[in-house]
């Protein structure tokens, strides 16, 4: 077989889009967050997410996520290989739905803390952190 | 990883009936994510600890699931009402079915 010039273009284009493909399987935190909406919609206000803006070591970044009146806070880092963070659920005896905690990042990317209210409903806050060094060893 | 492992737990002395007030944890532990690969190549395991729950005389307080995107020794901040005098209840439990505890005595005032 005779391996010509379009040949050549063609296996590299199609080399370049396998290289992409284990991003896009990655790409499955909106499945994280449709198991723990069961597909509901999803607001904005009523809980707060505190994270830094740059986190220098993505080993271990502080966050803090607030949603007064809450049942349940999901965080989310949409940008790592497993997404899922943390499920937190709150007892008759929470003082505050507050938590905060440290987390890995694999890389600059969005944090999100989605929290379930009594009535049902979800709402959502996200913060962008720039992370100079990633945490997941890769 | 069952060695090694030492939980710490930060809470007030005492709190007056109905207060509420801020609890600390950290329990020392690898948390190792399973994303990391050893010298020759070959992916080291994933073994976290996966569940941290703290209960108050028997009543939940907060029951927090954890993935391998939780840092090294893991840390957590939370808020918890003291109705009465009672005993603070922590249980971690890891991937190898090992389970840690820890408990603190809180005085009403």
């Amino acid at each position: 077989m005779k391996f010509t010039r379009r040949d050549a273009l063609a296996l590299g284009l199609g080399a370049t889009a396998a290289s992409f493909l284990p991003l896009r399987a990655m790409a499955s935190a909106d499945e994280v967050i449709s198991a723990f909406t069961g597909g509901a919609e999803v607001g904005t206000g009523g809980v707060t997410l505190t994270a830094p803006e740059i986190a220098e070591n993505g080993n271990t970044v502080p966050v803090a996520a607030d949603a007064p009146g809450a049942e349940a806070i999901l965080i989310v880092a949409t940008g790592n290989p497993t997404p899922a963070v943390a499920t937190v659920n709150f007892g008759p005896l929470a003082g505050a739905q507050s938590i905060a905690t440290r987390i890995r990042l694999a890389g600059t990317q969005d944090v999100l803390a989605i929290a379930r209210m009594p009535d049902g409903s979800f709402v959502q806050a996200s913060q962008n952190v720039k992370v100079t060094i990633g945490g997941c060893g890769g | 990883m069952a060695k090694g492992v030492k939980p710490r737990v930060k809470v007030p002395k005492s709190a007056a009936a109905g207060d509420v007030i801020t609890i600390k944890t950290l329990i020392s532990h690898k948390m190792e994510s399973g994303q990391r690969k050893d010298s020759d190549g070959n992916k080291i395991p994933r073994s976290i600890i996966n569940r941290f729950t703290c209960d108050f005389n028997g009543q939940n307080v907060v029951d927090v699931t954890m993935e391998p995107a939780i840092s090294t020794n893991p840390f957590f901040e939370f808020k918890a009402t003291v109705p009465e005098a009672g005993e603070f209840k922590f249980t971690w439990y890891d991937d190898d079915g090992d389970v840690y505890e820890a408990s603190k005595k809180i005085a009403v005032s």
